[in-house]
């Protein structure tokens, strides 16, 4: 990114009309992913100069063991829904995970989900880091996410969103290919980078569980009609202009409890029953972006909207 | 800028927890328990019943539906002596027109000032707990342990007295713990607390000073998340509730394991005329359903624990 300038310079501007249409296999309108984001939060965290934590003093316990409900309960629940009607996860790891419960990361390896770094805990952020430490998460993520799994992460959510100015910089110098940080589409658009390639994955905070339920303070079953609106919306855009892209990010400690797993379930029902999805995971939507010269051909649409000199 | 660099160091970046209050335990690795008359969901109901002084003092923090405008705040200070004064007998009388025992986690000061409402659980039926001394009571780890020891023995001491015999249980306020409380807790004779939300099903808790049972009430399920808080009606309340029961009814089925349905509940939020109906409704088809099992926290410990112990 440009630090310090007003536009961060992060990609270029693309309305959302007259664009090369967007090819997804099989003639699928919609790419469709679950984000089950499996984390760990300490009980006890060094502070951070920039971001606090816990609001009371340590330990803050419900935040803390309502977190925790995840690992013990909420992942299980979750996890099976999504197989027993054809979601494979892409998961956004907590890589300390790995030490903590090797069980729910072997589970989530073994029913075919794909791991991104989501940093090392959510309790220890990027703020304040100097390059050589924001080098030292990521080889971290990696390497401890190949030795678990025997994966290579191929994208990034920052640790609790918490972001540098050459955060994307060294995650493609590092051979990444997507980010899950910029909310500017709906379709997937190269990203400005010094080296490599890196694009940018519609991810999302508008239906996030943790904001449907937390910021919009939606019940379970308006939060499950509100999961469906998005897929019909993009599902219909995709077949009318070419593909979209549906990312349905969760929390097992939220979308996990008893009373939200079941409306949950109808969502997965309803998008499974309809053929214009292609349900799958961010690092294979990313392979084919790129695999298929859609890269490029974004690039090049976005030069027809570049100001002249006098801009 | 750096940070400084104990910051990436992980000194507890361990298999199992980072504290040693209690182990991992993913449910499936669980051993399946039921419930007695083979019920598949118990149903655990705890009612908060609380004292505002009108004077809060903020130490360590201000409890969740303490006075909010300057001093005197009548309106808070008298809309809470309404939940108990009136909201809680309405709650009294839909838990006797439904036939189920509840839970009361009560303030040592109720039974100071309102010994009759006491007499009248106990005579119901329902089991009282222990909840801190008054809603000045809050707990956290900038309290000394002799400060935190105080609250916990006068709240046991208080109710003791009123109700002949020592509460089994605690709930601290706002479920806010310090370093110390599962420890005094031991120390100080109770068999089971009840602010940890990590889990659907009793779990053993250790401490220096030995073992507790921790009994989670999800706060999630709860009028004050789901109405003070996210601002939703009794009847979508209701409808989430009735959710949660078919999802556990089906998981039990599909494992032959007991799972627990807890709803926490506060005079002052349930207990207004125009939510009444809606929570009476809920309770009567809840009681009305063959799965459940209504547990006072008590009768649900006593259960799990001849199981799994």
């Amino acid at each position: 990114m440009d630090e310090g300038a007003k536009d961060p310079g992060l990609y270029d501007f693309r309305p959302y009309r007259d664009r090369p249409r967007l090819e997804w296999p099989d003639g699928k309108s919609v790419a469709v992913w679950v984000s089950p984001n499996l984390e760990f939060y300490e009980i006890d965290p060094p502070a951070n100069p920039f971001r606090k934590s816990w609001t009371k003093p340590h330990p803050d316990i419900v935040p803390y063991g309502h977190r925790d409900y995840a690992n013990r309960i909420g992942h299980w629940r979750m996890a099976e829904v999504m197989e027993k009607h054809g979601f494979k996860g892409s998961v956004s790891l907590s890589v300390a995970l790995c030490q903590h419960h090797p069980d729910v990361v072997a589970n989530a390896n073994e029913l075919g989900w794909e791991f991104f770094s989501h940093g090392i805990y959510n309790t220890r952020y990027s703020y304040g880091m100097d390059e050589a430490q924001e080098r030292a998460i990521i080889e971290d993520s990696i390497n401890t996410v190949r030795d678990a799994t025997g994966q290579t992460i191929k994208g990034w959510l920052a640790p609790a969103l918490t972001h540098t100015p050459r955060t994307l910089d060294l995650i493609a110098e590092y051979g990444m290919t997507y980010t899950c940080d910029l909310y500017h589409d709906d379709q997937p658009a190269p990203v400005h980078v010094k080296t490599g390639k890196l694009i940018s994955m519609p991810y999302s905070i508008e239906v996030n569980d943790h904001y449907g339920f937390f910021v919009y303070n939606m019940s379970p079953r308006e939060y499950a009609d509100t999961l469906i609106r998005q897929y019909e919306r993009l599902a219909a855009e995709g077949e009318r202009s070419g593909g979209t892209v549906m990312c349905i990010p969760l929390h097992s400690y939220l979308i996990g409890q008893p009373h939200r797993i079941g409306p949950f379930e109808e969502v997965l029902r309803h998008i499974a029953a309809d053929d214009r999805a292609w349900i799958t995971r961010s690092g294979d939507i990313a392979d084919h972006f790129l695999s298929s010269g859609q890269y490029e051909t974004t690039a090049a649409d976005c030069a027809r909207y570049k100001q002249g000199d006098a801009a | 800028m750096s940070l400084d660099p104990a910051y990436l160091t992980y000194p507890k970046r361990r298999k199992g927890m980072d504290q040693n209050l209690y182990t991992p335990s993913p449910m499936p690795s669980r051993k399946p328990v039921t419930w007695p008359g083979g019920k598949p969901v118990a149903v655990t109901l705890l009612v908060n019943l609380e004292w505002f002084p009108i004077t809060p003092e903020d130490k360590p923090f201000r409890a969740p539906g303490h006075m909010v405008t300057p001093y005197p705040d009548y309106r808070h200070y008298t809309a809470r002596e309404y939940g108990t004064r009136v909201g809680f007998y309405r709650l009294l009388d839909a838990f006797e027109k439904a036939g189920v025992k509840a839970t009361v986690a009560a303030n040592s000061a109720i039974a100071e000032r309102y010994p009759s409402i006491i007499q009248d659980i106990l005579a119901a039926g329902h089991e009282i707990i222990a909840h801190s001394t008054d809603m000045n009571g809050t707990i956290a780890s900038s309290l000394t342990e002799e400060e935190e020891r105080a609250l916990i023995t006068t709240a046991r001491d208080t109710l003791s007295a009123a109700m002949g015999k020592a509460p089994r249980g605690w709930q601290s306020i706002a479920r806010s713990q310090s370093w110390n409380t599962p420890k005094l807790l031991v120390e100080e004779g109770f068999d089971y607390m009840c602010d940890w939300v990590n889990d659907d099903l009793p779990y053993i808790a250790a401490t220096e000073a030995g073992t507790i049972v921790s009994v989670p009430f999800n706060h999630e399920l709860s009028d004050r998340q789901m109405i003070a808080v996210q601002q939703q009606s009794m009847d979508s309340v209701a409808q989430q509730m009735e959710d949660a029961l078919a999802w556990l009814k089906a998981e039990a089925a599909q494992y032959g394991a007991g799972r627990v349905l807890p709803f926490t509940l506060t005079p002052y939020i349930t207990g207004l005329p125009y939510r009444m109906d809606a929570f009476e409704a809920l309770l009567a088809r809840l009681a009305g359903d063959d799965a459940t099992w209504f547990a006072t926290t008590g009768e649900l410990v006593d259960s799990w624990k001849s199981q799994i112990c």
